[in-house]
């Protein structure tokens, strides 16, 4: 089989897996539903391997491949295909993404037993999973917009799974209209890029974009900045990420999938795959690498005073997907996919073992009630903590190589990029020191009853309440289930961690400066037109650049370490003597509060308006109640003239042919 | 002779069987005055036939006698059902048409 026919089948198993649990639940006994689902993305992960070992067939300069199944529609000058491109970066977007929802499906297999909603939830993941990969092997902008509104919409389903729990609703139709607001940005660049080069499917419009548009043509600038608009939107960059945070309401396992490996990578996917178009356009790039460095820092910087575990992890996606958003705009497009690979992989390990804590809480996510649960706990606390290594860039784990590297390439850009170099480290500093604020206080310390319960064998029992409100809940459909599960008794949970830790640690191996560079030369096929391909920092840089980033990293672990270990005290009198940044970091910098006053209050008072004085007074009154008293008027005159008398419609009948006679009699004399 | 006084007979005529149509009450009476302004219309139709001196106008004449024989012969069939059920023979009680 060629590689475009392995490309439709990582869509068809996904599908298929979909349309057989939510059609076929009813029947499906136990918890077959779930394993039919892990088993379909499974299938996705399998052939993407065969997709990957048919492209490594090839040689290097026919490694794009463009697979069409039909045509949409094909007029005078317009082309949409239903049609897949397969090339390095798909093949390596599709084994992340199936192979970490894979993982990511077995851990739920074990964490969403008890739920009452066991097969929608796998039949959500599994649609979730088809449309991001429909986004990833979308050949055209046609398909691409269908699989990016997709992911929203999956997206929305997923976060409010738990949907008799208002705050989960609440987060869902929040996360659903930032990201349509992401997808009219992406359809609006789809129109102006058509408008200039008259094509729809990537190749063409890159073949004619030069010649179109020319360098930094306001046009192309302008329809570059829209595609960001769509990758900032579903990448939860500032300012549109006030989604992410919330939509941790959702179970634990969809902050894993959506989080950390898929959805929030969909934005920098999207700034690779249209690298052509921002090189022509360095002014929209710029933005995106200004935007992923504001990002980073004043996620890093919320991190620092956010309680609730989830949403901790939560803020460092959304700083870690800044650092590759930053990345693929300076065009270091290898190192913000290897920083996307290794994110996923320590990314989603993170969520698991927060899932885990929070299952072995009973459902409490504050990490003001968490501590000690190192004994208890010890296969987590091993896989969480070396997801937070790897997440604060401990020299030789994975996120140390790729977020160095990154780096790397901002500083060799030079002049003002500089600065976002910088700013990266900064935040790296603080991402270390974050992430082992919450080791440290999940783990450490003196060990709480849930903890002393755990040791003992049993699970704290479950209170059912709304974490974010306390609000008491029954545990039926829509509400989470009444067993909570820990990683050290469901060996599913097991089997999809262990191989994320290993990965964790690993993974960075494949891109060591001046040893391997697996990654970066399998990518080149699809960057090998980019005008940055020669320049890229020397080794001793980029070694200078872990030194350093190891060295920012030991320290903050060292801070944390201080500050949470020795001097357990210490941060409340910090808290208390710096109060006013305290409380503005906990309440996230005020970005609620801004867009609610901004954009959500005006918009909200223009529709009350509408409602009131043009729906009530001008749509009901004059254009309804118009038609309505004319159609009224007109029956009644026509009910007025059926008499039903006979001689009544004979008169009629005389008077009109008489008047009739009278007309032209007079017209002809 | 002058066509003048055919059509001015016909044109009576017609205005008496229109004039029956309006005012009587009796379903029967109204059929008949109907065949007067049919005849009366057939009248013309032959006057202008001569006059003309072609037979299109008679071959006129004859449909309508044909369709005023169909029509006569539904009209009293209805007049008859209405009587065999002891309904009023009157065209204004026989208004359940009324909108």
């Amino acid at each position: 089989m060629n590689p475009t026919g392995y490309g439709w089948l990582v869509l068809a198993f996904p599908l298929a897996g979909m349309l057989v649990v939510s059609l076929g639940w009813r029947v499906l006994p136990g918890r077959a539903a779930g394993w039919i689902a892990s088993a379909a993305i499974g299938g996705a992960f399998a052939s993407s391997i065969g997709m990957l070992l048919q492209l490594l067939d090839k040689p290097e300069e026919s490694r794009s491949l463009v697979g069409t199944a039909y045509t949409y529609a094909d007029t005078a000058g317009f082309r949409a295909d239903l049609s897949i491109l397969v090339d390095p970066l798909s093949v390596f977007m599709c084994l992340v993404v199936s192979g970490v929802s894979f993982l990511i499906h077995l851990y739920s297999l074990g964490y969403m037993t008890s739920d009452e909603g066991f097969a929608r939830f796998f039949s959500y993941l599994n649609f979730f999973v088809f449309s991001m990969l429909l986004l990833i092997l979308a050949a055209n902008f046609v398909l691409l917009i269908v699989g990016w509104a997709f992911v929203g919409a999956a997206s929305y389903l997923l976060i409010s799974f738990w949907y008799r729990r208002s705050t989960a609703t609440g987060a869902g139709i929040k996360a659903f209209v930032i990201n349509v607001i992401g997808d009219v940005g992406l359809v609006i660049g789809t129109f102006l890029l058509f408008d200039g080069t008259g094509a729809l499917d990537y190749a063409g419009v890159f073949a004619e974009a030069e010649s179109a548009f020319g360098r930094n043509d306001g046009e192309l600038v302008a329809a570059c900045v829209m595609l960001l608009l769509g990758a900032f939107a579903k990448s939860a960059q500032v300012p549109l990420h006030t989604w992410l945070p919330d939509a941790m309401e959702g179970p634990t396992p969809v902050s894993a999938l959506i989080h950390a490996a898929t959805m929030v990578t969909a934005g920098v996917y999207l700034i690779a795959r249209m690298h052509p178009l921002f090189e022509l356009a360095p002014a929209a790039a710029d933005v995106g690498a200004v935007v992923g460095a504001v990002t980073m820092l004043i996620a890093a910087t919320i991190a620092l005073a956010v309680t609730d575990l989830k949403r901790v992890i939560a803020y460092s996606t959304m700083s870690q997907i800044g650092y590759m958003i930053m990345g693929v705009s300076v065009a270091a497009y290898g190192a913000g996919l290897f920083h996307l690979m290794t994110h996923a992989f320590f990314k989603a390990l993170l969520f698991m073992g927060a899932g885990s804590v929070i299952g072995a809480m009973g459902g409490v996510q504050s990490l003001d009630r968490m501590g000690g649960f190192r004994k208890a706990m010890p296969f987590t606390f091993v896989t969480f903590t070396i997801g937070a290594l790897a997440l604060a860039g401990f020299p030789l784990f994975s996120g140390f190589f790729s977020k160095d590297e990154i780096l790397a390439f901002t500083l060799n850009r030079g002049g003002g990029y500089a600065v976002l170099a910088v700013v990266g480290y900064l935040a790296a500093a603080l991402t270390a020191f974050y992430a082992f604020r919450m080791v440290f206080r999940v783990f450490f310390g003196a060990p709480v009853p849930e903890a002393r319960e755990l040791e003992e064998g049993h699970i704290a029992h479950a209170d059912p309440a709304n974490p974010a409100t306390g609000e008491k809940e029954d545990t039926g459909v829509g509400f989470p289930g009444p067993e909570h599960h820990v990683a050290e008794k469901e060996p599913s949970m097991k089997a999809a961690m262990a191989p994320l830790a290993l990965l964790a640690i690993v993974a960075g191996a494949m891109g060591i400066p001046g040893v391997t560079d697996t990654l970066e030369h399998f990518l080149e096929p699809t960057f090998e037109d980019s005008r940055f391909r020669e320049t890229h920092p020397s080794e001793g840089e980029e070694w200078l650049g872990l030194i350093v980033g190891g060295a920012i990293c030991l320290l903050g672990i060292a801070v944390a370490a201080v500050m949470y270990l020795r001097r357990p005290g210490s941060t409340a009198r910090l808290r208390a003597r710096l109060a006013p940044v305290h409380t503005f970091l906990e309440n996230k910098w005020y970005f609620d509060e801004l867009l609610t006053g901004l954009f959500v209050r005006p918009t909200a008072a223009f529709g009350r308006f509408g409602r009131t004085a043009i729906e009530s007074v001008f749509v009901q009154g004059v254009l309804v109640g118009g038609a309505v008293s004319i159609v009224r008027a007109g029956t009644s005159f026509a009910r007025a003239i059926q008499t039903g008398e006979l001689r009544a419609y004979a008169f009629l009948l005389v008077a009109g042919f008489s008047g009739l006679v009278l007309y032209f009699l007079i017209v002809s004399i | 002779m002058d066509i003048g006084w055919f059509v001015v007979l016909s044109a009576f005529i017609f205005a008496i069987g229109a004039a029956g149509v309006l005012t009587r009450r009796s379903p029967l009476v109204i059929l008949l005055c109907l065949e007067l302004m049919l005849n009366a219309g057939n009248l013309a139709l032959i006057a202008f036939s001569r006059m003309l001196g072609n037979q299109d106008g008679q071959v006129f004449a004859l449909i309508v006698m044909v369709v005023a024989a169909c029509e006569v012969v539904i009209g009293l069939g209805i007049i008859v059902a209405m009587y065999r059920r002891r309904l009023p023979i009157d065209v204004d009680q026989m208004n359940e048409l009324r909108g």
